[in-house]
């Protein structure tokens, strides 16, 4: 396990943008979750790390050293691609005791006996090892394709969007467990994903990236709690963060152009009067979409609250975040 | 199997097409038929008319495809009895067997140039059509059709500047010459056919062993070869089948030492008549090796077993 820095790095692919003038330090031990839309540089930091690609400028620092010109082999990385690849001619134990059975780690065979049993149990694919990695469900190529990274001790794991097609169950098993797994290795962890749950959960720190660059990067909490920008606002919150005129409810601070109010954070009762367009009964809670003047307002209520569409309530803002023109932030 | 075809065909066009694939494979058939039976034949037989489908089968083709004979006076044949089955076949002309004839020979040379060139193509293909299909190469597209305009004239259009060149460089009538020869003529199929199955193999496979602690070349050998078996296989059987049954530059590079046989089996002809039945005896031995070769590697032809661990 090693520490990993980034330093301006930059790729692009013609006239396209890959990855701009990236810098990120992450820590040894640390799990990084990596944010944004399709097209913002997820992938392509990951596999500049890994060495797949090669940087137009910048560098990358594995455990110290910096790994420029070294082969992924070399920069001992381990990846989960986002297509799972998994080599179809062989067998699932053969798929996860490939990277073991290389010339660079050249395991033992019992060791490798012993690691592939372990991991395949813990991503419940024991009862397959035998199979052709085609004879597989997506789901399970997709724990196939975890289990060949986590069979290895590497510098960092670098996960492109591992828990994608899994059921909700699983996913959610899964989660856990390579919490658990990262924690009790101290492994360092970059991981890509769209789904805010792994974000927060998982991370020790979150990079919010657009079109290239890196434009936050912190704990999770911060990231939800004190965004720097629009965008960065609007990368985490479900339901969305509501976007509204500064002017909407006054006070606003001069400059200020836009709002963000998070759902939860609108008070009931007092305020202006809004309507109630409908109802979303979650179980857990209601989700109210309301209208105000014209603009769309998404609230969440206690699930004990009947609220019928067309009933009006007073709501007011409670911690809004201010943003400029521009969309960046005002404190 | 199931069938994924959402509108089955119905009764009518499954007969159909039944009938086609029928009245195809006899039209293919017969003459196959005909060649196999008749070195069974004995000479007259072989060329009565009306052509005689039920016949006495004799081994006398056999005998004489793989024998010399010389004809010998009946003192000669009263005081030498024959000592097995192929000398009583050959005194009922009044000819014993004075010694193996060239068959043998002739057959090696196929055996050696044939699989010795289509190996080469192979090797050679696969290298560069691995190289034409992921690494970025200046003027990719333009070698790709230079490589495949040597096939655009017949080969035999260029005989006489190759003749004199094999001349020149001492390889006329050796197995080096015309392994070289048929593999310069089957490496423009190779990387053309090769190229497109290795295209079809996703990069990402390789990208996944690199990082798993694989050099390129090595990726190449654990990850791409045995999925590109199938191309290989069929790429393979072209490339024999060529070699195979080249004649052309054969009758003009090779006289003795290298000459391949299908120049040999028609001088059979004229050694002591129309020995028909001999002829098709060598053509049917001559056949065996590719129908093995290509029944070895026939379960390889069968695509799609590599479908599906790449999420599209």
């Amino acid at each position: 396990m090693a520490e990993v820095i980034l330093k301006n790095l930059s790729k692009s692919f013609g006239s396209d943008v890959g990855v701009a003038d990236i810098s990120m330090t992450i820590p040894d031990g640390a799990f990084v979750v990596m944010l944004g839309p399709t097209g913002a540089g997820k992938t392509t930091t990951l596999r500049l790390i890994s060495g797949l690609e090669k940087p137009d400028g910048g560098e990358v620092w594995i455990d110290g050293r910096n790994v420029e010109g070294e082969t992924p082999a070399q920069r001992d990385v381990a990846m989960v691609f986002q297509q799972y690849s998994l080599y179809p001619h062989l067998t699932v134990k053969d798929n996860l005791a490939f990277p073991l059975k290389s010339p660079i780690l050249n395991t033992p065979a019992a060791e490798i006996e012993r690691k592939v049993a372990e991991v395949a149990e813990v991503l419940q694919i024991s009862h397959k090892l035998g199979n052709k990695a085609t004879e597989l469900s997506g789901g399970e190529m997709q724990r196939v394709s975890i289990g060949r990274a986590l069979v290895r001790d590497p510098a960092i794991y670098l996960m492109d969007e591992p828990l994608s097609s899994l059921d909700a169950k699983l996913r959610t098993d899964l989660r856990v467990e390579l919490k658990r797994i990262q924690a009790n290795l101290g492994a360092t962890l970059l991981y890509v994903t769209h789904d805010q749950i792994e974000a927060m959960t998982m991370a020790t720190h979150v990079g919010v990236l657009d079109n290239g660059r890196l434009v936050q990067f912190g704990t999770p909490r911060e990231i939800y709690e004190n965004p720097d920008s629009l965008y960065v606002a609007s990368r985490l919150g479900q339901p969305r963060i509501n976007i509204l005129p500064a002017d909407l409810f006054g006070g606003a601070p001069a400059g200020a152009m836009q709002i963000g109010l998070r759902p939860e954070h609108i008070q009931q009762g007092v305020g202006q009067e809004a309507e109630v367009q409908r109802v979303e009964h979650l179980g857990d809670q209601n989700r109210l979409h309301l209208i105000l003047k014209g603009h769309p307002i998404t609230t969440i209520a206690d699930p004990s609250t009947d609220y019928e569409p067309g009933a009006h309530i007073k709501i007011a803002p409670r911690k809004p975040l201010c943003f400029d023109a521009d969309g960046n932030r005002i404190r | 199997m199931s069938s994924f075809s959402v509108t089955e065909p119905s009764k009518r066009s499954k007969w159909f097409a039944g009938t086609l694939v029928i009245l195809y494979a006899l039209i293919t058939m017969i003459p196959l038929a005909w060649i196999m039976l008749t070195g069974f034949k004995s000479p007259a037989d072989a060329i009565s008319y009306p052509p005689k489908v039920v016949f006495e089968p004799t081994l006398e083709g056999y005998v004489n495809l793989f024998t010399q004979r010389t004809r010998q006076t009946q003192e000669y044949l009263d005081a030498n009895p024959p000592e097995n089955w192929r000398d009583e076949i050959v005194r009922q002309y009044d000819m014993v067997i004075v010694g193996p004839s060239k068959f043998g020979e002739r057959f090696l040379n196929s055996v050696i140039i044939g699989f010795g060139s289509t190996f080469l193509s192979i090797f050679l293909g696969t290298l560069a059509a691995y190289a034409f299909s992921r690494f970025k190469i200046p003027l990719a597209d333009d070698l790709l059709f230079f490589i495949l305009s040597t096939r655009m004239m017949p080969p035999i259009a260029v005989a006489i500047p190759i003749f004199l060149m094999y001349r020149q460089l001492g390889l006329s009538d050796t197995h080096l010459g015309m392994i070289l020869l048929y593999t310069a003529v089957n490496i423009s199929l190779a990387v053309w056919l090769l190229k497109g199955f290795i295209d079809e193999i996703p990069r990402e496979y390789e990208e996944a062993a690199l990082i798993d602690g694989y050099t390129r070349f090595q990726a190449f050998y654990k990850v791409v070869l045995p999925q590109a078996a199938t191309g290989i296989a069929s790429t393979a059987i072209f490339c024999l089948i060529f070699a195979w049954n080249e004649y052309a530059f054969a009758v003009l590079l090779t006289s003795g030492t290298a000459q391949t046989a299908p120049p040999f089996i028609p001088t059979i002809i004229g050694v002591g008549g129309l020995d028909w039945p001999a002829v098709a005896a060598g053509a049917t031995i001559f056949l065996i090796p590719v129908m093995i070769f290509t029944i070895l590697l026939r379960k390889h032809l069968l695509r799609g077993i590599t479908f599906g661990a790449v999420r599209k």
